[in-house]
């Protein structure tokens, strides 16, 4: 193999080299050494087994998100609006929790439907307004977003506020069977385990195997064309949407049901906005999700950790995520750079 | 309420809304040469924290602006290279600058939170200030808000009043033609980008120097993102985007008068009115609902209501250009 | 002013759009360019106007060479085009759209320009109104409004681009008579591309006939109608002979349709067509015959009319609706809008045929695929992606997507970019379909094969439809008269 050929094999490392750089940069600038500050992020996600169950907790609802959005980037849709429906799952699941008494199987099952059924249906009126109203998908779900959020504040503060008086933190805790079986000490469940599998199963099946995935890449690819074949394009944008807020409204439920006990304040707490860039970093494949999601977990629990040995702030796991997604995006393309030689990207050759 | 009370409701609407004003503006003019800026949540924490850290080294507020402006410039000029020149999704792009700028904004800013530092002071207009009721509401404040009322009509004048703004709306509008007219649209494009971006950065800085003293992680987050429905809402209008801005700082006040009137309802149910505002105004931009609405009017109405009405995108926004594609056929 | 075009040559890919173009005009003239689709004539008056560069070739102006790097570049020496959608900003005001790329000070002053507008338009002889938005003006306002403009930017040499498609009869005299008065009374020189014979020879005192990239004649006017179309359409060979298939079964009945895309209006329209004919469309492209395929299609709505097919009023149908009711439509852009980049031959096929279930059957359409691939002839493999297979190989795949059970099959260029044996086979299967008792209507630039191939013809020019003719009678002259507006 030749240099050149090499080069192009190691290219796709070129961001993740480049994040590595910029984040120990600023980690020189707090006058702590790379080795030390990546150090102590691998302690901190990988250190006691402790710690890899709780990165394998934060995993799940990113990852649920996150193989949803790849449905729904596959049509072409940029739903930003996940985060309020993964709140709006989350809402929903906890009014099951809260109000309902049931046998505990039944009980679950009811928490993870309502979840999903409220995911979707947040979903489906962004796509909604995305199709009849002329709104955009990124402002219609910021909107819907922040409604959402105003939603949880009124609930805890209001109807479901604890009876010893208005916290504003969250609910009382959920009666022990309404919450997801538990691993061990840790926020992990084994049944959010088997969903999140179950999810990026179907999701790889129904892109890969089903005449609705196909549907929807053609779409994603070429609206106009697929409308020609046949394709009934506001009809699957809107179950694109749905099924996206369904998955996102199950993480919702994973996060009231076995990370917290009860709803928070802020019972997402940006897990949507990440699942975007994860999907960003996947290159909008199913398959890479889960590894690519797991990366941003422990990155993100290992700069928590991070922050209690070094006392640096937490953010550098964001920094270091997001600079590496905005490399892939400008610069995973080496054919666009031109400094291969060979033939230039596609879109520089007509400029 | 009394006169005196609303008087002062009235003045801090007025100075709530000077940040989003100087961002609407930014922004307007970013999209008017056909470009969206997705960015603006993650540069305006970013700038915030810039701003509040140069002013306190440097004791100087207007260094401190100085700052946030050129740091508001470069983000967006990783935006600009990556849509003009590489030809990324404007989306994709702008989004990961948001998280980014937010994330880096925590990170640097950490040492500096919630300490004093240098503040914008208070300067009233002589005599304007001493106008009844439109005095304290309007001059009364400090020079910031003076500047954002200059700017918003200083870019009002320059997209709708000089040679360079008809350019720009060109760029937005129908490149092909600009290009025609001999605009050199991808330099135009550039150029408004950074130019947008650095007065987004002055916006926040204007949160962390003036408006909302100091630094804490999240210091603006959601603001931006208002700031980019304003502009929607505002028709790529300046003026009507500072209506906008002054609007949802007036249904923030509205919700707190409102809570005194009804406490029974909750605060955050109020906190909602806004989102509800810019969804149910972009559907009436956005589809044919406004026109059906146009219809019932009197006839001899219908043609000046279609124009206060009915407010369009900029044919090209969102769009790469290239000179040489548009020539062909 | 007086311009010399030497030798121009222009090509794009491996079409040569213009192909050694020698051309001269001299002031206070009139001329006209004439020529059928893709003769050229554009490709030149681009070059002219500065937004094409020449690959080869000069532009002489009063006896100096001279090369334009943008239209502002070749207005700024006195040569001004104005488009057939004339270059403006509709969301501007006329008279904002007037002042845009003018040199000068930074603010405009707006009622001193649009007093200079006004004095402007009036010794032309327009009337305008500076204040109205530019998307409220018609095609011929909006072309008044440009031609003021480039006078008033001082050209000399005004192209003009199919200038009366769409505009009022009155719009045109007008125009004609301020065009009269700019050649013979200022001197300036007048170049009209256009295809209507009677405007040509009404108005221009000089032609210029262009044939494949190539000039073919100069003609003095006045001149007979039949000399200019022996000169712009080739003398084409006899049709061969073909059995008709047509039916006495009607397979679609258009009553007094009518449409518009906002720029011309087509119509009334009245037609029928019979199960096994093959009905083509000539005209120059953009004149109509797009958007007639379009409405059969479902893809453009009917202003008033209606559209029967198979006895049933489908007027109102869609797209999809239609497609399930047994009609087919191929457009002209292959990638853009047909075919999907990024997708294999047999995942459209999954798309365009009828689904079962759920759960795609690989095996099944994998077949279906290959068996197309075969019958097809396409060079390529049920695996390849779409914009792996060359033009030709993709026009077949699209070719293929064509559902079997059609009824009525409407074809946007369907062999063009084609060699010859290609062409021929793909006129075989559709002669197959035909013979089963499809309806076609298609159209294309080559008018050797709308002659050859078609059963009758009707020709469009400016939206209006010609009387219809059967095709082993007419004759080349007899069609040129119809798509040059004689209709």
């Amino acid at each position: 193999m030749t240099g050149r050929a090499w080069l192009r094999r190691l290219w796709p490392l070129a961001p993740v080299l480049g994040a590595l750089v910029i984040t120990s940069g600023l980690l020189l600038l707090f006058g702590v050494s790379p080795f030390e500050g990546f150090g102590a992020l691998l302690q901190g996600a990988f250190g006691t087994e402790a710690k890899v169950l709780s990165v394998a907790a934060f995993w799940v609802p990113l990852t649920l998100a996150a193989a949803g959005l790849v449905v729904a980037f596959t049509a072409g849709l940029w739903n930003i609006g996940v985060e309020g429906q993964i709140v709006m799952g989350a809402v929903a699941s906890s009014w099951l929790a809260l109000r309902f008494d049931a046998p505990r199987p039944i009980l679950l099952v009811a928490e993870i439907l309502v979840a999903m059924a409220a995911g979707a249906l947040w979903a489906g009126v962004v796509a909604i307004f995305k199709t009849r109203g002329g709104v955009h998908e990124i402002f219609g779900g910021l909107a819907l977003n922040n409604i959402a959020i105003i939603f949880t504040n009124y609930l805890i503060s209001g109807p479901w506020q604890p009876p010893e008086g208005g916290t504003f933190r969250g609910t009382v805790p959920f009666p022990e069977k309404a919450l997801f079986p538990l691993l061990g000490v840790s926020r992990l469940s084994p049944l959010s385990i088997a969903l999140t599998l179950g999810a990026l199963a179907a999701v790889y099946f129904i892109l890969r195997g089903t005449y609705w995935g196909l549907k929807l890449d053609a779409l994603g690819r070429n609206p106009k064309s697929a409308f020609l074949l046949g394709v009934s394009s506001e009809r699957e944008m809107i179950l694109a949407m749905m099924f996206c807020g369904a998955l996102a409204g199950l993480g919702g439920s994973v996060r009231v049901l076995s990370w917290f006990d009860s709803l928070r304040q802020s019972i997402s707490g940006g897990i949507g906005f990440l699942a975007l860039l994860v999907v960003m970093l996947a290159l909008f494949r199913v398959v890479l999700v889960p590894f690519v999601a797991f990366f941003f977990s422990a990155v993100l629990s290992g700069s928590i950790s991070l922050q209690l040995r070094t006392q640096l702030h937490s953010s550098l796991g964001g920094i270091l995520t997001s600079v590496m997604v905005l490399l892939v995006l400008l610069f995973g393309d080496y054919r666009q750079l031109g400094i291969f030689g060979s033939r230039g990207g596609k879109a520089l050759a007509d400029e | 309420m009394n006169e005196v009370e609303w008087v002062r409701v009235l003045s801090s609407i007025v100075l709530q809304a000077t940040p989003l004003m100087i961002a609407v503006c930014g922004e307007t003019i970013t999209e008017r040469a056909g470009i969206v800026n997705l960015s603006l949540d993650g540069t305006m924490l970013l700038s915030a924290m810039i701003g509040f850290i140069a002013g306190l080294l440097t004791g100087s507020v207007w260094l401190g602006f100085l700052a946030a402006a050129l740091i508001g410039g470069l983000f967006a000029s990783i935006l600009a290279f990556s849509t003009i020149r590489l030809r990324k999704d404007q989306f994709a792009v702008g989004f990961v600058l948001t998280l980014l700028g937010e994330e880096l904004s925590a990170f640097l800013g950490q040492n500096y939170t919630r300490i004093p530092g240098e503040s914008v002071r208070h300067w009233g207009i002589p005599i304007l200030k001493d106008i009844p009721v439109i005095g304290p509401i309007f001059f009364d404040h400090d020079p910031v808000v003076y500047f954002a009322f200059v700017l918003v009509g200083l870019t009002w004048w320059w997209i709708f009043r000089t040679k360079p703004g008809l350019k720009l709306r060109s760029a937005g509008d129908r490149p092909e033609t600009g290009f025609a007219r001999g605009v050199n649209i991808q330099r135009l494009r550039y150029l408004y980008t950074i130019v947008g971006g650095a007065l987004v950065g002055i916006a926040g800085a204007a949160y962390s120097l003036d408006i909302k003293l100091g630094w804490s992680e999240g210091h603006t987050r959601g603001l931006g993102w208002i700031a980019l429905a304003i502009v929607i809402f505002g028709g790529w209008s300046p003026i009507r985007g500072a209506l906008g801005a002054l609007l949802f700082g007036a249904s923030k006040a509205l919700a707190t008068v409102l809570q005194r009137r009804f406490p029974e309802v909750s605060v955050v149910a109020f906190n909602a009115l806004p989102w509800v505002l810019m969804i149910t105004v972009l559907t009436l931009v956005g589809s044919d609902v406004s026109e059906r609405l146009i219809l019932f009017a009197p006839r001899r109405f219908q043609s000046r209501l279609r124009h206060i009405l009915r407010v369009r995108p900029p044919a090209a926004l969102g769009k790469p250009f290239s000179p040489s594609s548009s020539g062909e056929s | 002013m007086h311009i010399q075009l030497q030798n121009i040559h222009k090509h794009f890919g491996d079409v040569k759009a213009n192909d050694g173009i020698t051309l001269e005009f001299e002031p206070g003239k009139i001329y006209g360019v004439l020529g059928e689709n893709g003769a050229g004539k554009t490709t030149l008056m681009k070059v002219l106007s500065g937004y094409h560069k020449p690959d080869h070739g000069t532009i002489v102006i009063d006896w100096t060479d001279r090369s334009f790097f943008s239209p502002a570049d070749a207005l700024a020496a006195g040569i001004g085009m104005i488009y057939q959608d004339p270059l403006d900003v509709p969301s501007m005001r006329t008279v904002e759209n007037y002042v845009l790329g003018r040199s000068g000070a930074l603010a405009v002053d707006l009622g001193k320009a649009e007093e200079e507008l006004t004095a402007f338009a009036s010794t032309v002889g327009f009337e305008v109104n500076p204040r109205a938005y530019i998307d409220t003006l018609s095609l011929g306002e909006r072309q008044q409004l440009e031609l003021i403009r480039l006078l008033s930017l001082g050209a000399d040499l005004l192209i003009l681009d199919e200038p009366t498609t769409g505009i009022s009869a009155d719009q045109k005299e007008q125009l004609f008579n301020s065009l009269q008065k700019l050649a013979g009374k200022d001197g300036k020189i007048i170049i009209l591309v256009s295809h209507k014979l009677s405007e040509v020879q009404e108005l221009c005192d000089e032609v210029y006939v262009l044939r494949r990239g190539r000039k073919v004649g100069g003609v003095t006017l006045p001149a007979t109608k039949q000399s200019l179309v022996s000169l712009m359409f080739e003398e084409l060979p006899k049709r061969t002979e073909r059995a008709s298939y047509i039916r006495e079964h009607t397979i679609m009945q258009l009553q007094d349709l009518q449409l518009s895309d906002g720029r011309i209006l087509v119509g009334p329209l009245n037609l029928e067509l019979h199960a096994g004919e093959v009905l083509g469309l000539a005209g120059l492209e953009g004149s109509g015959q797009q958007l007639l395929l379009r409405a059969c299609a479902g893809l453009v709505e009917a202003e008033s009319g209606k559209i029967i097919i198979e006895e049933r009023d489908m007027t109102r149908f869609g797209y999809h609706k239609r497609r399930e009711e047994g009609v087919a439509y191929m457009p002209s852009g292959r990638l853009e809008e047909g075919l999907v980049e990024g997708l294999s031959l047999t995942d459209h096929f999954v798309l365009a045929e009828p689904q079962h279930g759920f759960v795609i059957q690989r095996e099944r359409y994998q077949q279906l695929t290959e068996e197309r691939i075969d019958e097809y002839q396409i060079v390529g493999q049920s695996t390849s992606r779409v914009e792996e297979l060359s033009g030709g190989n993709q026009q077949r795949a699209l070719l293929a997507l064509l559902r079997k059970s059609a009824r009525l099959i409407l074809l946007e260029h369907p062999t063009r970019g084609l060699d010859v044996r290609s062409a021929e086979w793909i006129w075989q299967v559709l002669f197959q379909r035909a013979a089963e008792g499809a309806g076609i209507i298609f159209f294309s630039a080559d008018l050797d094969e709308i002659i050859e191939r078609s059963d009758r013809i009707a020709a469009f020019s400016g939206g209006q439809m010609s009387r219809i003719v059967t095709a082993d009678q007419t004759t080349t002259d007899e069609l040129g008269h119809m798509i040059g507006g004689e209709l």
